[in-house]
C-alpha cells in the first residue's frame, strides 16, 4: 500500500534564490505546492520609527538602505516630500542631475532584477555580463555621491554635489554601449528555448488581480495596465522627455522579464535627451533654512522606482522632525501575491515566480 | 601482456601487477579531475570575464585544486544526528565506486586498455546506472527534505535518459555488429560515426549530459531551487567523493563519445597517422569535454517536469527512428 504525505519544506531565510534573507513555508506534495506562506520582517529595521527622532536631511541616509538597488529613487521621494510641504522650487541643474542618476540607477536596478532571474534559472554567465555593465554605472554613480551603493546623493532642495567635469559626457558615451549590451542579452538570453519554457505563461495573473492587489511597475504593465507615474503625473522634470511606457498583456513571467529590459531601452531614451538638454550653469541646491522644518500638515507624494510606485506619507507638527513618517514600498506590495501565484505550481517554478516579482528585502522588511 | 596475465593461472604476482595497473589508472584519472577542474574553472573563467584560478600554484592556478583537495581532506566530517548513519557513510562510496569501474573497459588507445570484453559498451552503460543509486541513498539517508527532492530527481532523471542513451548508440552497434570497444574504433577507419550516425550522435549527447547532471540538466543538485540538492547534508571527504564520481564521469563520458562517435584513437585521415594513438585520443577527448564546460556556462536549467516530457517525448522516439532508419540504410546499401 502505497501512502503520500504533505511535506513541509522550509525555504530559506539562508536560500540562495530568496534575494536575501526572506523565509517561505511552503507545503509540498512530491514537489507540488499545495500552500505556501511568506515570513517576513528578518531585515526589519523600523527606519519609519527611526526617523520620528530625526531631522529631515538625516532620514536621507535611511532610505538608501530601504530599496538598496535603487537609492536615488528612494533619496528622491523623501526629498520631493518635503520639498512639495514647504513649497521649494528646485533648481533646473539640480532637477537634471536628479534625474540623470535615477535613470541611470534605475538601468543598474534593472540589470541586476535581469542578471539575477537568470542565475535563478541556472545560467551563470549573464548574471556576470550584467555586473559588468552595472559596475560601469556604480562608477559613474561614485564619482557623483561618493557612494557605490548607498548613495545619499539628494538633499532638500537640490543635490549635494555638482557633476564632475566630464561626468555628463560619460554619461553620454554610456548610452550607446548600453543598448549594444543589451541586444546582446536578448541575443544571449531571450530567444533561449529552455529560457522561454521555464518563464512562459508562468506565474500569469490577470489585470483585476494585478489591481486588486495593488501591483505597480513592471508587475502592474505586464498585465496591459499602461501605468507609469513618470507619465501620468509627472514629477521632476520628466514631462520635458519624450518616452514610451512599455506594456505586455500576457501577465506573466516573460512579460515581466521581457518589460523590464524595455524600460532599460527606455530609461537610456531619458538619458539621452537630459544629457543634451543639461544646463551648463546653474545652482545646485535652492535656497533653504539651515534647519529644515517642514510646515504644520502633511503630505503623501509618490514616484516611479524599478520596482513599481514608491509613496512617502508625511505629518509635520512643524518640528524639524517628522510626526509620522511613512514609505509606501512597492517590493512590500507586491509580494502579496506570491501565496496566489505559487499555488499548484512545483519547486523549479517557485523560483522563477518569486525571481520574476523582483523583491528587494531591504524593501519589504523596511 | 594483459592476454598473458589473463590467461595464466592465478596467484598473488598477477594479482599484484593487476592492482598495480588499477592504482596507475586511479593516478591518471585522479589526475585528469585536478586538471580537469580546473579547466574548467579556468575556461568559464574566461568565458564569464573573470581571471578564474591565479594564486596557488604559480600564474595558472596550477595547485589549486591540489589545495581544494587538502582541505576537504582535513574538514571536520559531519554526519547529521538524524541520519540513517550506515547508509550515510556508504552512499558516496556506491557512487564513486562505478564511476571508476566503468574505466576498466575504456579503449584510450589499441594497446592502453585493461579489460578488452565482448560487451564493453553494455557493461559502460550498465555500471554507470548504478551511481544513481549512491546519489539516492545519500539523499534519503541525509534525512534532508531537500537533499530527498534531489535524491528523487536524481533518480527520475536517470530513468528517462538512460534510455534513450542505450537507444541512441543502437544504431552504431548496428552498423559495427559488436559491442566491443575496440572493434566499434576498428570499424571507424573510414569514417567516424558521427557523420554516420549524426543523429544518434546528438541524441547521445544530450542524454550524456542528463547522465552527467551538468547543465542544463543539473536538476539533482539544482543549487537554486534545491540548494545542493542530495550532497546538501554532506561535507569534507565524503562531499568529495560525490564530486569525484561527478567529475571521473565527465572523464569516462568524454572518452566513451570519443571512442564511439569520434574514431578513438585513430587519425583523422591516414596520412597523419604518424601522429600516436595517445595524442589523437587526447585531442578529441579534451574537445568533448571543452563543449561540456561550453554548454555548461551557456544554458539556463531545465524544468524537472519538461525535462522528463523531453526524455520520453523527443529523445526516445528520435533514437527509435534512428535505429529503424539505421536497419533501413543497412539491409538496402550494406
Amino acid at each position: 500500500m502505497i501512502r503520500t504525505e504533505e511535506m513541509i519544506l522550509n525555504v530559506g531565510p539562508q536560500h540562495p534564490s530568496t534575494h536575501g534573507v526572506f523565509r517561505l513555508v511552503v507545503k509540498i506534495d512530491g514537489e507540488v505546492i499545495t500552500e505556501a506562506k511568506p515570513v517576513i520582517g528578518y531585515l526589519h529595521r523600523g527606519t519609519e520609527k527611526l526617523a520620528e527622532d530625526l531631522q529631515y536631511t538625516q532620514i536621507i541616509p535611511y532610505t538608501d538602505r530601504m530599496d538598496y538597488l535603487s537609492s536615488m529613487t528612494n533619496n528622491y521621494v523623501i526629498c520631493h516630500a518635503v520639498e512639495t510641504m514647504m513649497g521649494i522650487e528646485v533648481p533646473e541643474r539640480a532637477d537634471f542631475l536628479r534625474v540623470i542618476a535615477m535613470e541611470l540607477n534605475r538601468v543598474a536596478s534593472h540589470l541586476v532584477a535581469w542578471g539575477t532571474y537568470i542565475l535563478d534559472l541556472g545560467a551563470t554567465s549573464p548574471f556576470i555580463y550584467a555586473f559588468r555593465d552595472r559596475e560601469m554605472i556604480i562608477n559613474m554613480l561614485n564619482e557623483l555621491s561618493g557612494a557605490r551603493l548607498t548613495f545619499n546623493y539628494m538633499r532638500v532642495g537640490g543635490v549635494k554635489w555638482d557633476a564632475p567635469e566630464g561626468w555628463i559626457e560619460k554619461v553620454r558615451d554610456f548610452v550607446p554601449y548600453m543598448r549594444e549590451q543589451l541586444q546582446g542579452y536578448h541575443n544571449l538570453v531571450s530567444g533561449n528555448e529552455i529560457f522561454l519554457d521555464r518563464v512562459k505563461g508562468i506565474g500569469t495573473y490577470t489585470r483585476e488581480d494585478a489591481i486588486n492587489y495593488s501591483l505597480s511597475g513592471p508587475n502592474l504593465r505586464c498585465t496591459g495596465v499602461k501605468w507609469d507615474l513618470r507619465k501620468n503625473e509627472p514629477y521632476s522634470i520628466y514631462n520635458r522627455f519624450d518616452f514610451d511606457v512599455p506594456v505586455a498583456e500576457s501577465g506573466d513571467a516573460f512579460a515581466r522579464y521581457h518589460l523590464r529590459l524595455s524600460e532599460i531601452e527606455e530609461s537610456l531614451k531619458i538619458l539621452e535627451q537630459a544629457v543634451e538638454q543639461f544646463p551648463a550653469e546653474g545652482q545646485i541646491l535652492a535656497k533653504v533654512p539651515k534647519i529644515i522644518k517642514a510646515p504644520k500638515g502633511e503630505a503623501y507624494v509618490r514616484i516611479e522606482s524599478p520596482r513599481g510606485e514608491i509613496g512617502c506619507y508625511i505629518a509635520s507638527d512643524g518640528k524639524k522632525e517628522p510626526y509620522r513618517l511613512k514609505f509606501r514600498r512597492p517590493s512590500f506590495y507586491n509580494l502579496q501575491i506570491l501565496p496566489k501565484l505559487l499555488k499548484g505550481e512545483n519547486i523549479a517554478n517557485m523560483i522563477a515566480i518569486l525571481g520574476a516579482i523582483d523583491i528587494v528585502l531591504g524593501e519589504v522588511d523596511g | 601482456m594483459i592476454e598473458e596475465l589473463l590467461q595464466s593461472s592465478p596467484g598473488w604476482a598477477n594479482f599484484g601487477i593487476f592492482f598495480l595497473l588499477g592504482a596507475v589508472l586511479l593516478l591518471i584519472v585522479l589526475g585528469f579531475v585536478t586538471y580537469g577542474i580546473l579547466a574548467e574553472r579556468k575556461v568559464m573563467g574566461y568565458m564569464q570575464l573573470r581571471h578564474g584560478p591565479n594564486q596557488v600554484g604559480g600564474k595558472w592556478g596550477l595547485l589549486q585544486t591540489v589545495a581544494d583537495v587538502l582541505k576537504l581532506l582535513l574538514k571536520e566530517d559531519i554526519i547529521p544526528k538524524a541520519a540513517d548513519r550506515p547508509l550515510f557513510i556508504i552512499a558516496p562510496v556506491i557512487a564513486f565506486a562505478p564511476s571508476f569501474m566503468v574505466l576498466a573497459t575504456m579503449p584510450f588507445t589499441d594497446k592502453f586498455q585493461f579489460a578488452d570484453i565482448g560487451v564493453g559498451l553494455l557493461y559502460y552503460i550498465a555500471v554507470s546506472g548504478l551511481t544513481t543509486f549512491g546519489m539516492l541513498l545519500g539523499g534519503w539517508a541525509s534525512n534532508n527534505k531537500y537533499a530527498l527532492l534531489g535524491g528523487m530527481r536524481a533518480a527520475a532523471q536517470m530513468i528517462s535518459y538512460e534510455i534513450p542513451l542505450v537507444m541512441s548508440v543502437l544504431g552504431v552497434i548496428l552498423l559495427t555488429g559488436s559491442l566491443n570497444l575496440n572493434e566499434i574504433v576498428a570499424k571507424q577507419e573510414h569514417g567516424w560515426f558521427i557523420l554516420l550516425q549524426p543523429i544518434g550522435f546528438i541524441v547521445f549527447f544530450i542524454a550524456s549530459i542528463a547522465e552527467l547532471n551538468r547543465t542544463p540538466f543539473d536538476l539533482p543538485e539544482s543549487e537554486n531551487e534545491l540548494v545542493a540538492g542530495y550532497h546538501v547534508e554532506y561535507s569534507g571527504f565524503r562531499w568529495a567523493f560525490f564530486m569525484l564520481a561527478e567529475y571521473v564521469y565527465l572523464f569516462a563520458m568524454s572518452a566513451l563519445i570519443t571512442v564511439v562517435f569520434l574514431g578513438g584513437w585513430l587519425p583523422p585521415l591516414a596520412i597523419l597517422g604518424f601522429i600516436p594513438g595517445a595524442v589523437w585520443f587526447a585531442l578529441k577527448f579534451s574537445v568533448v569535454v571543452f563543449v561540456y564546460i561550453w554548454l555548461r556556462s551557456t544554458f539556463p536549467r531545465f524544468r524537472a517536469d519538461r525535462l522528463m516530457e523531453f526524455g520520453w517525448k523527443v529523445l526516445l522516439p528520435v533514437a527509435l527512428a534512428n535505429i529503424f532508419l539505421t536497419a533501413l540504410i543497412k539491409s538496402l546499401f550494406f
